[in-house]
Protein backbone atom coordinates (compact mmCIF):
# COMPACT_ATOMS: atom_id res chain seq x y z
CA UNK A 1 0.00 0.00 0.00
CA UNK A 2 1.43 3.51 -1.24
CA UNK A 3 1.85 5.94 2.17
CA UNK A 4 -0.09 9.12 0.20
CA UNK A 5 -2.74 8.76 -2.34
CA UNK A 6 -3.65 12.18 -3.91
CA UNK A 7 -7.37 12.51 -5.36
CA UNK A 8 -8.01 14.44 -8.27
CA UNK A 9 -10.22 15.00 -11.67
CA UNK A 10 -7.25 17.29 -13.32
CA UNK A 11 -4.23 17.22 -12.84
CA UNK A 12 -3.15 20.67 -12.42
CA UNK A 13 0.73 21.92 -12.04
CA UNK A 14 0.22 21.38 -8.17
CA UNK A 15 -0.87 18.05 -8.26
CA UNK A 16 2.14 17.14 -10.21
CA UNK A 17 4.50 19.19 -7.99
CA UNK A 18 3.17 17.87 -4.55
CA UNK A 19 3.40 14.25 -6.23
CA UNK A 20 6.94 15.36 -7.12
CA UNK A 21 7.92 16.70 -4.08
CA UNK A 22 6.37 13.88 -2.11
CA UNK A 23 8.23 11.43 -3.72
CA UNK A 24 11.51 13.82 -3.10
CA UNK A 25 10.83 13.34 0.59
CA UNK A 26 10.66 9.82 0.42
CA UNK A 27 6.85 9.20 -0.03
CA UNK A 28 4.92 6.21 -1.90
CA UNK A 29 2.67 8.58 -3.27
CA UNK A 30 -0.28 7.33 -6.02
CA UNK A 31 -2.97 9.14 -7.80
CA UNK A 32 -6.11 8.35 -8.41
CA UNK A 33 -8.64 10.14 -10.75
CA UNK A 34 -11.88 10.27 -8.82
CA UNK A 35 -13.70 10.65 -11.84
CA UNK A 36 -12.86 6.76 -13.34
CA UNK A 37 -13.19 5.26 -9.01
CA UNK A 38 -16.82 5.00 -8.40
CA UNK A 39 -17.76 3.85 -4.70
CA UNK A 40 -20.03 1.81 -2.64
CA UNK A 41 -21.47 3.77 -0.19
CA UNK A 42 -22.99 0.73 1.73
CA UNK A 43 -20.24 -1.19 2.03
CA UNK A 44 -17.13 0.15 3.60
CA UNK A 45 -13.79 -2.54 3.19
CA UNK A 46 -10.71 -0.17 2.29
CA UNK A 47 -9.65 -0.43 -0.81
CA UNK A 48 -5.81 -1.81 -0.90
CA UNK A 49 -4.91 0.64 -3.72
CA UNK A 50 -5.65 3.80 -1.54
CA UNK A 51 -3.26 4.74 1.17
CA UNK A 52 -4.39 5.36 5.12
CA UNK A 53 -3.92 9.45 4.31
CA UNK A 54 -5.53 10.77 1.09
CA UNK A 55 -4.73 14.45 0.12
CA UNK A 56 -7.49 16.04 -1.51
CA UNK A 57 -6.82 17.96 -4.78
CA UNK A 58 -9.79 17.97 -7.22
CA UNK A 59 -10.66 20.89 -9.02
CA UNK A 60 -14.54 20.38 -8.41
CA UNK A 61 -15.71 21.54 -5.14
CA UNK A 62 -18.12 19.06 -4.97
CA UNK A 63 -16.14 15.87 -6.29
CA UNK A 64 -13.98 16.70 -3.47
CA UNK A 65 -16.82 17.33 -0.73
CA UNK A 66 -18.42 13.68 -1.40
CA UNK A 67 -15.64 11.84 -2.33
CA UNK A 68 -14.01 12.70 1.41
CA UNK A 69 -17.08 12.02 2.73
CA UNK A 70 -17.11 8.54 1.68
CA UNK A 71 -13.45 8.12 2.41
CA UNK A 72 -13.88 8.82 5.77
CA UNK A 73 -16.87 6.41 6.11
CA UNK A 74 -14.21 3.95 5.18
CA UNK A 75 -11.90 5.28 8.05
CA UNK A 76 -9.26 7.04 6.07
CA UNK A 77 -7.80 10.16 7.18
CA UNK A 78 -8.50 12.85 4.23
CA UNK A 79 -6.88 16.16 4.21
CA UNK A 80 -8.66 18.58 4.01
CA UNK A 81 -11.40 16.66 5.45
CA UNK A 82 -14.84 16.59 4.36
CA UNK A 83 -15.90 18.80 7.24
CA UNK A 84 -13.54 21.76 6.56
CA UNK A 85 -14.23 21.02 2.80
CA UNK A 86 -17.82 22.15 3.88
CA UNK A 87 -17.28 25.24 6.04
CA UNK A 88 -14.89 26.70 3.48
CA UNK A 89 -16.61 25.79 0.70
CA UNK A 90 -19.80 27.63 1.86
CA UNK A 91 -19.34 31.55 2.62
CA UNK A 92 -22.18 31.74 4.74
CA UNK A 93 -20.84 28.99 7.02
CA UNK A 94 -17.60 30.46 6.84
CA UNK A 95 -18.73 33.82 7.81
CA UNK A 96 -20.89 32.60 10.51
CA UNK A 97 -18.28 30.17 12.21
CA UNK A 98 -15.57 33.57 11.70
CA UNK A 99 -18.14 35.87 13.82
CA UNK A 100 -19.04 33.55 16.42
CA UNK A 101 -15.39 33.06 16.75
CA UNK A 102 -14.21 36.61 17.40
CA UNK A 103 -12.41 36.84 13.92
CA UNK A 104 -13.42 40.06 12.24
CA UNK A 105 -14.76 39.40 9.37
CA UNK A 106 -16.82 42.04 6.95
CA UNK A 107 -20.52 42.72 8.10
CA UNK A 108 -22.53 40.18 6.22
CA UNK A 109 -26.00 39.60 6.31
CA UNK A 110 -28.56 36.43 4.36
CA UNK A 111 -31.30 37.07 2.67
CA UNK A 112 -33.92 34.93 1.49
CA UNK A 113 -35.63 36.75 -1.16
CA UNK A 114 -35.28 39.20 -3.77
CA UNK A 115 -37.76 41.79 -1.03
CA UNK A 116 -35.25 41.55 1.55
CA UNK A 117 -32.11 41.20 -0.11
CA UNK A 118 -33.11 44.87 -1.56
CA UNK A 119 -33.97 45.68 1.96
CA UNK A 120 -30.57 44.49 3.21
CA UNK A 121 -28.33 46.23 0.32
CA UNK A 122 -30.39 49.41 1.10
CA UNK A 123 -29.64 49.33 4.63
CA UNK A 124 -26.05 48.43 4.09
CA UNK A 125 -25.59 51.12 1.73
CA UNK A 126 -23.89 51.35 -2.01
CA UNK A 127 -21.57 50.15 -2.93
CA UNK A 128 -22.39 46.37 -1.33
CA UNK A 129 -21.00 43.17 -2.33
CA UNK A 130 -23.10 40.18 -3.28
CA UNK A 131 -21.55 36.84 -3.59
CA UNK A 132 -22.72 33.04 -4.33
CA UNK A 133 -22.63 30.72 -1.08
CA UNK A 134 -20.88 28.55 -3.31
CA UNK A 135 -18.33 29.63 -5.92
CA UNK A 136 -15.29 29.90 -6.79
CA UNK A 137 -12.59 32.12 -9.14
CA UNK A 138 -14.45 35.29 -7.90
CA UNK A 139 -17.25 34.05 -10.53
CA UNK A 140 -20.73 35.86 -9.86
CA UNK A 141 -19.26 38.19 -7.12
CA UNK A 142 -20.80 41.89 -8.12
CA UNK A 143 -20.29 45.10 -6.35
CA UNK A 144 -23.48 47.00 -6.39
CA UNK A 145 -23.30 50.48 -7.22
CA UNK A 146 -27.22 51.89 -6.63
CA UNK A 147 -30.59 50.57 -6.22
CA UNK A 148 -30.78 49.82 -9.79
CA UNK A 149 -27.79 47.45 -10.17
CA UNK A 150 -29.41 45.90 -7.02
CA UNK A 151 -32.63 45.22 -9.10
CA UNK A 152 -31.12 43.73 -12.27
CA UNK A 153 -28.58 41.35 -10.58
CA UNK A 154 -31.49 40.55 -8.06
CA UNK A 155 -33.93 39.51 -10.78
CA UNK A 156 -31.07 37.72 -12.75
CA UNK A 157 -30.26 35.72 -10.03
CA UNK A 158 -34.23 34.73 -9.14
CA UNK A 159 -34.17 33.69 -12.81
CA UNK A 160 -31.28 30.79 -12.30
CA UNK A 161 -32.37 27.83 -11.61
CA UNK A 162 -29.90 26.40 -9.01
CA UNK A 163 -31.75 27.27 -5.74
CA UNK A 164 -28.60 28.24 -4.10
CA UNK A 165 -28.95 31.11 -5.84
CA UNK A 166 -31.56 32.70 -4.24
CA UNK A 167 -29.68 32.33 -1.38
CA UNK A 168 -28.67 35.82 -1.10
CA UNK A 169 -24.91 36.94 0.62
CA UNK A 170 -25.23 40.20 1.30
CA UNK A 171 -21.56 41.83 2.20
CA UNK A 172 -20.67 45.79 3.30
CA UNK A 173 -18.11 46.74 0.37
CA UNK A 174 -14.93 47.13 1.97
CA UNK A 175 -12.73 50.29 1.98
CA UNK A 176 -9.17 49.06 1.13
CA UNK A 177 -6.19 49.40 -0.81
CA UNK A 178 -6.13 48.19 -4.33
CA UNK A 179 -5.01 44.55 -2.96
CA UNK A 180 -6.32 42.04 -0.74
CA UNK A 181 -3.45 39.78 1.05
CA UNK A 182 -3.55 35.82 0.72
CA UNK A 183 -1.67 33.72 3.16
CA UNK A 184 -1.04 30.00 2.83
CA UNK A 185 -1.37 28.31 6.49
CA UNK A 186 0.02 24.34 6.35
CA UNK A 187 -0.78 22.65 9.83
CA UNK A 188 -1.56 26.10 11.85
CA UNK A 189 1.35 28.09 10.24
CA UNK A 190 1.66 30.61 7.99
CA UNK A 191 4.07 29.42 5.31
CA UNK A 192 4.15 32.53 3.41
CA UNK A 193 1.38 35.46 2.25
CA UNK A 194 1.17 37.72 -1.15
CA UNK A 195 -0.74 40.66 -1.74
CA UNK A 196 -3.05 40.14 -4.65
CA UNK A 197 -3.45 43.19 -6.53
CA UNK A 198 -6.85 43.88 -8.59
CA UNK A 199 -6.05 44.33 -11.83
CA UNK A 200 -6.85 47.58 -13.84
CA UNK A 201 -10.19 46.47 -15.20
CA UNK A 202 -11.21 44.58 -12.42
CA UNK A 203 -11.90 44.99 -8.40
CA UNK A 204 -12.09 41.49 -7.39
CA UNK A 205 -8.10 40.11 -6.89
CA UNK A 206 -7.85 36.33 -7.57
CA UNK A 207 -5.27 35.28 -9.57
CA UNK A 208 -7.40 33.26 -12.13
CA UNK A 209 -8.93 36.83 -12.46
CA UNK A 210 -5.63 38.31 -13.25
CA UNK A 211 -4.25 39.35 -9.82
CA UNK A 212 -1.03 40.37 -9.69
CA UNK A 213 0.70 38.33 -6.78
CA UNK A 214 3.93 40.09 -4.80
CA UNK A 215 5.55 38.66 -1.68
CA UNK A 216 4.61 40.09 1.96
CA UNK A 217 6.27 39.95 5.25
CA UNK A 218 3.15 39.67 7.30
CA UNK A 219 3.00 41.20 11.18
CA UNK A 220 2.13 39.18 13.57
CA UNK A 221 -1.27 40.46 14.33
CA UNK A 222 -1.94 39.18 11.09
CA UNK A 223 -0.39 35.71 11.23
CA UNK A 224 -2.23 34.95 14.56
CA UNK A 225 -5.70 36.07 13.20
CA UNK A 226 -5.02 33.75 10.17
CA UNK A 227 -3.86 30.97 11.91
CA UNK A 228 -6.81 31.11 14.80
CA UNK A 229 -9.27 30.88 11.46
CA UNK A 230 -7.25 27.89 9.64
CA UNK A 231 -8.56 26.37 13.45
CA UNK A 232 -12.24 27.55 13.32
CA UNK A 233 -12.51 25.06 10.38
CA UNK A 234 -9.84 22.53 11.37
CA UNK A 235 -8.20 23.21 7.94
CA UNK A 236 -4.54 21.98 7.74
CA UNK A 237 -4.49 23.42 4.10
CA UNK A 238 -5.62 26.49 3.81
CA UNK A 239 -5.46 29.70 2.07
CA UNK A 240 -6.73 32.22 4.59
CA UNK A 241 -8.11 35.46 2.57
CA UNK A 242 -7.45 39.14 4.73
CA UNK A 243 -8.06 42.69 3.49
CA UNK A 244 -6.51 45.79 5.19
CA UNK A 245 -8.91 48.23 6.30
CA UNK A 246 -9.24 51.55 8.28
CA UNK A 247 -10.28 49.47 11.36
CA UNK A 248 -7.48 46.63 11.06
CA UNK A 249 -7.62 43.60 9.24
CA UNK A 250 -10.84 41.65 8.68
CA UNK A 251 -10.74 37.79 6.74
CA UNK A 252 -12.66 37.34 4.39
CA UNK A 253 -12.30 34.20 2.84
CA UNK A 254 -11.21 30.65 3.87
CA UNK A 255 -9.84 28.18 0.72
CA UNK A 256 -9.90 24.90 1.19
CA UNK A 257 -9.30 23.85 -2.36
CA UNK A 258 -5.93 25.81 -2.29
CA UNK A 259 -4.25 27.08 -5.51
CA UNK A 260 -0.90 27.96 -4.80
CA UNK A 261 1.06 28.02 -8.35
CA UNK A 262 1.02 31.81 -8.08
CA UNK A 263 2.05 32.40 -5.25
CA UNK A 264 4.96 30.32 -5.66
CA UNK A 265 5.96 31.91 -8.31
CA UNK A 266 5.91 35.51 -6.58
CA UNK A 267 7.55 34.29 -3.57
CA UNK A 268 9.63 31.69 -4.77
CA UNK A 269 8.33 29.55 -1.42
CA UNK A 270 8.37 25.87 -2.04
CA UNK A 271 4.84 25.59 -0.93
CA UNK A 272 4.71 22.25 -2.09
CA UNK A 273 7.14 20.89 -0.31
CA UNK A 274 5.63 22.69 2.93
CA UNK A 275 2.65 20.59 2.50
CA UNK A 276 3.82 16.96 1.73
CA UNK A 277 6.55 17.58 4.82
CA UNK A 278 3.17 18.38 6.69
CA UNK A 279 1.85 14.96 4.84
CA UNK A 280 4.78 13.04 5.67
CA UNK A 281 4.13 14.12 9.66
CA UNK A 282 0.96 12.44 9.33
CA UNK A 283 1.73 9.32 7.66
CA UNK A 284 4.70 8.26 10.41
CA UNK A 285 2.11 8.99 13.23
CA UNK B 1 10.97 11.72 -30.21
CA UNK B 2 8.22 13.35 -28.30
CA UNK B 3 4.82 11.51 -28.62
CA UNK B 4 1.96 12.97 -30.43
CA UNK B 5 -1.58 12.90 -31.55
CA UNK B 6 -3.81 14.21 -33.85
CA UNK B 7 -6.55 16.82 -33.10
CA UNK B 8 -9.91 15.80 -33.75
CA UNK B 9 -11.11 19.04 -34.87
CA UNK B 10 -8.68 20.18 -36.88
CA UNK B 11 -6.02 17.28 -37.38
CA UNK B 12 -3.45 19.42 -36.20
CA UNK B 13 -0.53 17.57 -34.28
CA UNK B 14 -0.66 17.65 -30.04
CA UNK B 15 3.18 17.42 -28.91
CA UNK B 16 3.06 15.78 -25.66
CA UNK B 17 5.14 16.50 -23.05
CA UNK B 18 7.82 13.92 -21.60
CA UNK B 19 6.65 14.40 -17.89
CA UNK B 20 2.89 14.13 -18.63
CA UNK B 21 0.65 11.69 -16.48
CA UNK B 22 -2.79 10.76 -17.01
CA UNK B 23 -5.59 13.37 -16.13
CA UNK B 24 -3.55 16.40 -17.28
CA UNK B 25 -5.07 18.73 -19.88
CA UNK B 26 -3.19 19.58 -23.46
CA UNK B 27 -4.01 21.43 -25.96
CA UNK B 28 -4.23 21.52 -29.91
CA UNK B 29 -1.68 24.33 -30.64
CA UNK B 30 -3.79 25.29 -33.87
CA UNK B 31 -7.40 25.38 -32.60
CA UNK B 32 -7.28 26.03 -28.88
CA UNK B 33 -9.08 22.59 -28.38
CA UNK B 34 -8.40 21.08 -24.88
CA UNK B 35 -8.12 17.18 -24.05
CA UNK B 36 -7.20 15.79 -21.17
CA UNK B 37 -4.73 12.26 -21.53
CA UNK B 38 -6.72 9.18 -20.52
CA UNK B 39 -3.41 6.77 -20.69
CA UNK B 40 -0.19 7.23 -21.81
CA UNK B 41 1.33 3.29 -22.67
CA UNK B 42 3.85 1.80 -25.16
CA UNK B 43 4.50 4.75 -26.57
CA UNK B 44 0.64 5.50 -27.45
CA UNK B 45 -1.26 8.31 -25.81
CA UNK B 46 -5.29 7.87 -25.44
CA UNK B 47 -7.11 11.60 -25.65
CA UNK B 48 -10.29 12.56 -24.82
CA UNK B 49 -12.15 15.85 -24.81
CA UNK B 50 -11.51 17.59 -21.88
CA UNK B 51 -14.58 18.54 -19.55
CA UNK B 52 -15.74 22.44 -19.48
CA UNK B 53 -14.74 24.40 -16.43
CA UNK B 54 -17.47 23.65 -14.18
CA UNK B 55 -19.31 26.61 -11.90
CA UNK B 56 -17.75 24.83 -8.57
CA UNK B 57 -14.26 24.40 -10.04
CA UNK B 58 -11.02 26.12 -8.60
CA UNK B 59 -10.66 27.69 -5.51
Amino acid sequence: MPDVTIIFDRLRWEEKELFEKGKELGLDINMIDVKSEPRELTNFNKDPQIAEIVLQRTISHYRGLYYSAILENYGYTVINSFITSLLCGNKLLTTLLLAKNGIPTPKTYAAFSMESALKVIDKLGYPAVIKPIVGSWGRMIAKINDKEQAESILETREMLTDPQQQIYYIQEYVKRPPRDIRGIVVNGKVVTAIYRYQPEDDWRTNIARGGKAEQIKIDGELEELMIKASNVVNAKIVGVDAMETDNGYVIHELNNNLEFHGAFQATGMDIAKEIMAFVKELVKN
Amino acid sequence: MPLKAKCKECGADIEIPDDALPGEIVSCPDCGLEYEIVSIQAGKVELKLAEDIGEDWGE
